[in-house]
């Protein structure tokens, strides 16, 4: 007798992505004076195995966006072949027109969406920032779809420990300088807090002149606190 | 031609007792009858250039494309009918985007024009079939540098230091070879190519005509795109003057 599976699933099984295997952790994206800042580390994990320590995850999309993704890495870059793709076609009508951000946000939004409605999701939290015609955008895309604008953004963990701190502190007006320093506090959170993150990260900028992406570099972390050198110390029924 | 009449030219699958298939000769015509299109090869580019004869007045500047991008670092010229033209520029840029994605970078200029010619001539093989009525001057840069080919109806593909195709094209081959070609930059290229262009349009048959030029060049890093404005605006001042001082002599 054929399971009850067998009834409901066609015979030649769909392959189709059920678990992500190497990921990258949160990215986190905000507005500031003169466009958008955009950070994310360098990890990629297979499992919950470090595998690999330097990913770039955030890329330049076109001429006025930079693109952040989280999860599924080999998704996030068939999602860049598919942009390379849509850009060049659009570059070769050399009319002097491109695409903004608010065009390839919403260009994603339909990607994801699509392909979370054949139950065969593209498995990324994608932050997508820039700047046209003086224009900052800030944008974000779950894989099943859901996107929205705001002027802080974060994926994953970002979610939970750094846009609370950004909700206190991120003003309209920040300098590049400051703007970098709150990014850093909320990924020395996160570097604390989410184990899979890593102390080797990006910074990335975009303003009306272009994309510059940082060098990796790391944190400083101080590991000195009684509760992190003696952890089980309070904590009752642990060892 | 003697041979018209004689019952073997209405179909593109069936041959002349003299060895000739006369439908892809008469899609040769359609080509001679267009307005001129050249392609150069110079020591650090392509240079193609189009005399676009205009239809009619009320026509906006700048429609009707002939020259095409067909990937990042070539382009498509067109001589002949434009739609049949346009059929061929997709095809071109689907063998480019199809290549890239399979093999994860640009296709080579010369893997390109065979696909295309392939195409090409695949419409000369099944009585359904018409063959296309245009020829085109694909212009490319690749690492074995910049490359320059020119296709025709018959499926046939050359490559050439200089082509060119269209009503004007003994003229303006007789005046590409007068050209030290592997001396030219591009720059100097565009000059000389609307020079050529202006000469050979026939003030009296054909009325208006729009030159359309574009390049692919080191100054273009590598990438296929419209000569710059202010650049065809001083080489067709050049063409008109060097018109006028003929006209003088």
């Amino acid at each position: 007798m054929t399971s009850v599976e067998g009834l409901l699933v066609c015979e030649q099984d769909s392959q189709r992505t059920l678990s992500p295997y190497v990921t990258g952790t949160s990215v986190i994206g905000i507005k500031y004076k003169d466009g958008i800042l955009m950070t994310a580390d360098m990890g990629g994990s297979y499992g919950s195995t470090l595998r690999y320590k330097s990913v770039e995850r955030m890329k330049s999309i076109g001429k006025h966006s930079l693109l952040g993704a989280s999860g599924e890495i080999s998704d996030f870059q068939e999602i860049l072949r598919y942009l390379d793709e849509l850009i060049k076609y659009d570059d070769m009508w050399d009319d002097g027109n491109s695409f903004g951000p608010k065009e390839i946000h919403n260009y994603l939004t339909r990607i994801m969406y699509n392909r979370r409605n054949k139950f065969d999701p593209l498995w990324n939290s994608l932050v997508l920032g820039g700047v046209k015609n003086g224009q900052k955008y800030l944008g974000t895309v779950s894989m099943i779809g859901v996107h929205f604008e705001d002027n802080h953004v974060a994926t994953g963990f970002g979610n939970h420990l750094a846009r609370p701190i950004l909700r206190d502190e991120w003003k309209e007006d920040l300098s590049y300088e400051d703007a970098v320093k709150l990014l850093e506090k909320c990924m020395r959170v996160l570097l604390y807090r989410d184990r899979s993150a890593i102390n080797k990260l990006q910074v990335a900028k975009i303003t009306e002149e272009g994309v510059t992406i940082s060098q990796p570099y790391s944190l400083k972390t101080f590991w000195g606190f009684n509760a992190f050198q003696n952890p089980s110390k309070g904590a009752e029924g642990t060892w | 031609m003697a041979s018209i009449g004689t019952g073997y030219d209405l179909s593109v699958t069936t041959f002349s007792p003299d060895g000739r298939v006369f439908q892809i000769e008469y899609a040769a015509k359609a080509v001679d009858n267009s307005g001129t299109v050249i392609g150069i090869k110079c020591k650090d580019g392509i240079v193609l250039g189009v005399e676009k004869l205009i239809a009619s007045k009320m026509m906006l500047p700048g429609s009707n494309r002939r020259i095409h991008a067909v990937d990042r670092h070539s382009g498509m010229a067109v001589a002949g009918l434009a739609a049949d033209g346009r059929q061929i520029v997709a095809r071109t840029k689907s063998e480019a985007t199809n290549y890239e994605r399979t093999y994860g970078e640009p296709i080579p200029v010369k893997e390109l024009a065979d696909r295309v010619a392939s195409y090409v001539h695949l419409c000369t093989l099944y009585w359904w079939l018409r063959p296309f009525g245009c020829g085109v001057i694909l212009g490319g840069y690749d690492r074995d540098g910049p490359q320059l080919y020119m296709i025709e109806p018959s499926g046939v593909s050359y490559r050439y230091f200089g082509a060119a195709i269209g009503k004007g094209r003994q003229a303006a081959k007789t005046e590409i070879e007068k050209l030290s070609l592997s001396e030219m930059t591009c720059r100097q290229g565009v000059v000389e190519v609307a020079k050529i262009i202006y000469g050979v349009h026939d003030e009296a048959k054909d009325k208006a005509f729009e030159l359309e030029m574009s390049w692919v060049c080191d100054e273009s890093n590598r990438l296929h795109q419209k000569v710059p404005d202010e650049l065809l605006e001083s080489a067709k001042a050049a063409a008109k003057a060097a018109l006028e001082e003929m006209d003088a002599d």
